[in-house]
């Protein structure tokens, strides 16, 4: 029970500390720096005008400043160097990269990385697309919506452990209690198959968990879009004569194009950070080793933080374009 | 809607079939286990978790009691009883019957069968038996007796109780509920409060600079976390946090600090523009404007990032790991329990099954009661541009 009495103190501290900071520093500012009145009344408003958004914005910037912009060069820095027995670092160029790059098992989390990366978003993007359009038309449509959308709110690791009863495999002969198993020998299967182990296949039954989370997500944004659409474009298509499915491609698609390149980003994103279900389910073993699991492994299991800093420098240069992407969208959106 | 579902009967029928299809097979997951949950070690071993509202075939190997049992009448010796109540069991149907392992189910319920010497073996339906013998029998242990039985379909709450309330479970998950939670409210809490600052100020106040600002939010957005974890862990053991609550906390304050303000930036600067004017003009500085007006009309934005930020430090595995989890193993979260489970007992599913949905009861608990306000959120931090 001593951590939650922490924990409450903590919250305690830190919400006070929070206000007692803001509330402080307002008051510093207004009645001490460059009080609202006297001679400099004018002048002083303006000035603290211009300090005020700093006060309001400082923890947040050290906050994120200090957790995530830091990290990406010192990571940068790292990569490039290498522990000395003694403690510090030396600078060793591209040693790093150098090694991982002559690691099978590199070369594997990369071209894993890539399937998962094509497969797993399509997909998502694909049943999330025919879900909100097939919810969105039938009166029990949202709570379908609820039910598809739920695997959002289980863990990772909460969905390895669902998805390895469904994989589940006993001996030939025995009562099979995986689903996959059972639906394999009813259809016509020779003998259960240990499916988690079996190159290849295996990394679609990973890819098939985060599928199963990422699916609601891409649902409820593209339902919102679908919704969105203008009625008259979908009118004046049924007075042409288009049939549901030329109305569904032709006409709605393309007007909700760029929400499917939102939601098909945002879970590349994900899909680019996917650690728990590898790590839970298989550990990168049978081939189905992720840039993300290696990392781990690289940095934790064998204490190789340079490999492991060179290989999270390459998780990080495949998210830059989306990155690049995101900001040049949004830049746009604020100027409009 | 103006199109075509209405007027083609078939059409409407195929969409309501394909949604239920969907619908099922994305539950069907989540059922599983859940059902799994509230079965016994033995049912779950024995038959598929599908099988379990329909009655249970299962082929046991029971005992008859020992010699010592034997009662002498006219025509010899004989044992009776009933092969579940000595076995412990509870009451089932018994299909077939057999003495020997090569046969199985050779007898009906009632029918008699031959043993060597004479003897004779009978098992009735509800599993009462009789064992005759025309002279002493001899031994220690009683007739071994091979029956297909038939149980009714059956719940526990055993596996609750193991996981939950055993004491001597070590590898009970009451203390990492207790520890997930620990990290989870602190780490929700304090990152809005910090986040709507900033949010306010990126929204509505005049400064140089804010632009970008707002351009490095969105790209530190997609940062991955991966690249903050040796950097940090360093960090922390330098300063003298090392592992624990306090880096765990400060780890995901920062970590959803993006997200936060991203959100929370987006709402604001939606909301009405008179009604700041309008207190300005009143005299009001915007730390009263911030706190009086702008953070209670903000509240739906709040709650969405909460919820976020709630589901997201519950449900994480690899911050934990990093800078909570230490050797002692004392501060382990559900997740890791759950992954260290996985390892040592991967065949016990009932214990697995049960532990998996004491993790993710929780969340979706919050999922369903408090869904609005997810959905809200969601559209707010990605339908842009569309």
């Amino acid at each position: 029970m001593h951590a939650a009495l922490q924990a409450l103190l903590t919250i305690a501290i830190g919400v006070g500390a929070c206000v007692a900071y803001f509330r402080l520093s307002n008051l510093v500012l207004d009645h001490w720096l460059l009080p609202a009145s006297g001679a400099n009344r004018a002048r002083n408003i303006r000035r603290a005008n211009l300090i005020r958004p700093w006060l309001f914005l400082a923890p947040a910037l050290l906050v994120l400043g200090l957790y995530l912009a830091y990290p990406v060069f010192e990571t940068l820095r790292l990569s490039l160097s290498e522990r000395l027995p003694g403690g510090g670092d030396a600078f060793v160029g591209l040693a790093n990269y150098q090694r991982m790059l002559s690691d099978p098992k590199f070369h594997e989390a990369l071209r894993n990385n890539l399937l998962w990366l094509v497969v797993v978003p399509a997909l998502s993007t694909a049943f999330g697309l025919l879900a909100a359009q097939l919810t969105d038309r039938i009166a029990w449509g949202n709570l379908a919506k609820s039910l598809v959308f739920m695997p959002m709110a289980i863990s990772f690791v909460g969905a390895a452990v669902i998805f390895r009863l469904i994989y589940d495999a006993r001996p030939p002969g025995q009562e099979q209690i995986g689903l996959l198993n059972a639906l394999y020998l009813a259809l016509g299967g020779a003998s259960p198959k240990a499916w988690l182990t079996l190159p290849l296949w295996n990394n679609f039954l990973l890819m098939v968990v985060l599928v199963w989370i990422q699916t609601g997500f891409a649902m409820v944004i593209l339902s919102a879009a679908l919704r969105a659409i203008p009625q008259e474009t979908i009118e004046a298509a049924i007075i042409d004569g288009a049939s549901p499915l030329q109305i569904f491609f032709r006409v709605k698609v393309p007007q909700i194009f760029g929400t499917i390149a939102v939601v098909w980003t945002t879970i590349t994103v994900v899909v680019l950070k996917v650690f728990d279900v590898v790590y839970a389910m298989t550990n990168g073993e049978w081939g189905t080793q992720v840039l993300a699991n290696y990392m781990y492994n690289k940095l934790f299991r064998a204490s190789d933080w340079g490999v492991g800093s060179a290989s999270a420098i390459v998780i990080m240069l495949l998210v830059t374009p989306i990155l690049v992407w995101n900001v040049v969208n949004a830049r746009r959106e604020m100027r409009r | 809607m103006t199109d075509f579902a209405g007027r083609r009967p078939a059409l409407g029928w195929a969409v309501h079939l394909a949604a239920l299809v969907l619908v099922v097979a994305w539950i069907v997951p989540t059922a599983g286990l859940l059902v799994s949950s509230f079965r016994t070690a033995d049912q779950i071993a024995t038959s598929g978790w599908w099988r379990a509202p329909l009655a249970a075939e299962q082929n046991l190997i029971l005992r008859a009691a020992p010699p010592d049992a034997q009662r002498r009448h006219d025509a010899g010796f004989a044992i009776a009883g009933n092969l579940f109540a000595e076995a412990g069991l509870e009451p089932a149907t018994v299909l077939a019957f057999g003495v020997s392992s090569r046969a199985i189910d050779d007898h009906a319920p009632g029918e008699l069968a031959e043993l060597r010497d004479g003897e004779h073996l009978s098992v009735a339906a509800n599993g009462d038996y009789r064992h005759d013998s025309p002279v002493e029998m001899r031994g220690t242990r009683g007739q071994r007796v091979f029956v297909t039985v038939r149980t009714p379909p059956r719940f526990t709450l055993d596996n609750y109780r193991h996981v939950l309330r055993d004491a001597d479970n070590v590898e009970g998950m009451s203390r990492a509920f207790l520890n997930t939670l620990t990290v989870t409210i602190p780490a929700t809490v304090i990152p809005i409060l910090v986040a709507a600052f900033a949010a306010y100020a990126l929204a509505w106040m005049e400064f140089p600079g804010r632009a970008l600002l707002i351009a490095v939010v969105v790209g530190l957005l997609v940062v991955p976390l991966q690249l903050a974890l040796v950097p940090l862990l360093r960090l922390h053991n330098e300063i003298g946090i090392g592992k624990g609550y306090l880096g765990v906390w400060l780890a995901h304050t920062g970590f959803g600090m993006p997200l936060a303000i991203y959100l929370l930036r987006n709402y604001m600067a939606g909301l009405p523009r008179d009604i700041i004017e309008n207190a300005r003009v009143d005299g009001a500085t915007d730390y009263q404007i911030f706190t009086r007006l702008v953070l209670p009309l903000s509240f739906p934005a709040l709650a969405s990032f909460a919820i976020f930020q709630f589901l997201w430090t519950w449900n994480d595995l690899l911050v934990a790991l990093v800078f909570l989890i230490d050797s002692t193993g004392e501060t382990t979260v559900m997740t890791k329990s759950l992954v260290e489970l996985m390892g040592t007992r991967g065949g016990q599913w009932e214990i697995l099954a049960t532990s998996a949905f004491v993790s993710i009861a929780l969340p979706l608990v919050v999922f369903f009661a408090l869904q609005r306000y997810l959905v809200r959120g969601l559209l707010a931090g990605s339908v842009k541009g569309g």
